[in-house]
């Protein structure tokens, strides 16, 4: 009954080969192809409605006239500007209150519930108050994402140093290590690893709020620009500038991701 | 005889250890005594929960005695120093440092005081006693369990302290590496003529490497027995497992931690 040549050996031996052929770039692409390849499909079903869902092509064209013509560039430039100065004003901040947190059992106990409810309000809400204190200018947008920064790195920051193994501790004061010398030669290597995990998803929370602190009235800026193509109903422009944030996070990210591997080469990571 | 003339280089002083509050008190051991004196190979023996890690805690200083107090060379112990060396069972390498880098950390400290090239030989020593020289730009995640814990005893013997303690450092090992870094262990011991306390529940790890051996029985902690190993100043090879008095002596503290 079997046919010698599609029995399911067969097929997946020439599907694997098939992935192999693909590096983890290429599989990476395909994720990107998959998404493209439905949303045609949609498209051209006629399931979506056409004056709010253009085809990928056609922003890509839109992308290209806005590089061009309307100064896209100079758009994407202030708001990576913003969202660099901002994550690392918050991540500096947010270092030494996280670890004097997690290393002194009091300091912890008294300002954790406070950090902690602090940590909830959603950096949107606080709009309105910071345009009272501190107006509609670049600092008012740029302490908006020092915000988002500092708080979601500070978790990261108190969770790494809380769960520092005593053993190592241990092995440097059995050398002859001061105290000093331990935070400088034992804590602060350990914390490297995740200083990195808390880059990530800091600049992930920055990218998240960068549009909530462009609603402060910038002039330039992706969040602006979507903010403007909404209120002129230019369809097309709002999914450029998604691309955009899209494809400027992707890359910080995967920067920071292959600094890491280089930084932290020492760490046993499982290969799956 | 002779090693008793000795001063000793760590003295527990009728020591007694307890935890929980006076109505709920559980006692790890009290009134315990007992004298490690200078380049004597000591290993305590007995099952898990015996107090023997307690004992080795309180030697380098990590906790401190309920009562009583432990003495190193006539002084009280107080924290963790640099005349104690320690290697823990889980291997306290760091590893974020090369094999080279872990041996020369304690001589990059503060506290150390000697120059370049007396740093620079140190290194070169340990590195070749411990047979890692192959291995020295390695990072730990490349070495086996074995190799780390050598790793571990060079970078103690680094700073040199007077006394090296080991909580069961072979414990989470294979026979055969642990075999062959019991071999390493005595090697490097005899070469370096100081004093050691070794703990583990393995009762021919104890006969082999020891000259001493103190053995451990169950809660309260009390010390059962002390052995002179009929092999103490003698060298060692893994032969001298099959010899009659070490099956004789490891079927009598057997018996002994059974009871």
């Amino acid at each position: 009954m079997q046919n010698p040549f599609f029995n399911n050996k067969k097929i997946i031996e020439i599907f694997s080969q098939f992935l192999l052929f693909f590096n983890r770039i290429g599989i990476a692409l395909l994720g990107f192809f998959i998404f493209f390849s439905i949303w045609y499909i949609l498209w051209s079903s006629g399931l979506v409605h056409r004056e709010l869902v253009p085809r990928p092509d056609q922003i890509i064209v839109q992308l290209i006239h806005n590089f061009t013509e309307s100064g896209l560039v100079w758009d994407l430039l202030s708001s990576v500007q913003r969202v660099i100065i901002g994550l690392s004003i918050g991540m500096i901040l947010s270092l030494p209150v996280g670890f004097a947190l997690a290393w002194y059992p009091k300091i912890g106990l008294m300002f954790k519930p406070l950090i902690n409810s602090f940590r909830a309000l959603p950096p949107i809400a606080l709009s309105p108050l910071v345009i009272v204190f501190l107006g509609i200018g670049e600092v008012a947008r740029t302490s908006i994402l020092i915000y988002a920064a500092f708080f979601s790195s500070l978790v990261v920051i108190y969770e790494a140093v809380s769960a520092i193994e005593e053993v190592y501790i241990r092995a440097a004061r059995v050398l002859g290590t001061k105290e000093s010398e331990i935070f400088r030669k034992i804590v602060v290597p350990l914390l490297i690893p995740n200083l990195f995990v808390a880059l990530r998803i800091s600049l992930g929370v920055c990218w998240g709020t960068l549009v909530a602190a462009e609603l402060l009235a910038a002039e330039r800026g992706l969040g602006a620009v979507i903010q403007n193509a909404g209120n002129y109903f230019k369809i097309t422009d709002i999914y450029v500038g998604l691309f955009c944030i899209g494809a400027v996070a992707l890359t910080m990210d995967a920067i920071i991701s292959k600094a890491m591997g280089i930084v932290v080469n020492w760490q046993d990571r499982v290969e799956r | 005889m002779k090693l008793e003339a000795l001063p000793p280089q760590i003295e527990f002083c009728s020591v007694g250890m307890e935890y929980g509050t006076e109505k709920n008190k559980h006692v790890v051991f009290e009134n315990l005594s007992l004298t490690i004196s200078e380049n004597e190979f000591v290993v305590i023996v007995g099952g898990s929960g015996c107090g023997k890690t307690t004992l080795l805690n309180l030697a380098a200083g990590f906790t401190k005695p309920s009562h009583g107090s432990v003495l190193v060379k006539g002084k009280k112990v107080n924290g963790a120093g640099r005349d104690r060396g320690v290697v823990f069972q889980q291997y306290a390498v760091f590893p974020w440092l090369t094999v080279r880098q872990n041996i020369e950390f304690p001589l990059n400290l503060e506290c150390c005081e000697l120059d370049v090239n007396e740093k620079k030989d140190i290194v070169e020593h340990y590195l070749i006693t411990t047979g890692l020289k192959n291995f020295e730009n390695s990072l730990p995640k490349a070495l086996s369990g074995g190799m780390k814990q050598r790793v571990a005893i060079a970078r103690a013997y680094a700073a040199n302290p007077q006394i090296l303690l080991m909580d069961e450092p072979f414990a989470a090992l294979d026979a055969q590496s642990r075999g062959s870094m019991q071999e390493v262990l005595q090697k490097i011991t005899v070469e370096e003529n100081k004093a050691a306390l070794f703990i583990t529940h393995s009762v021919e790890e104890a006969i082999f490497l020891a000259d001493r051996i103190i053995v451990m029985g169950n809660q309260p902690a009390v010390i059962k027995e002390i052995i002179n190993t009929p092999f103490a100043n003698k060298k060692r090879n893994t032969e001298i497992r099959l010899l009659p008095e070490f099956i004789e002596l490891r079927r009598h503290i057997e018996n002994q931690l059974k009871k």
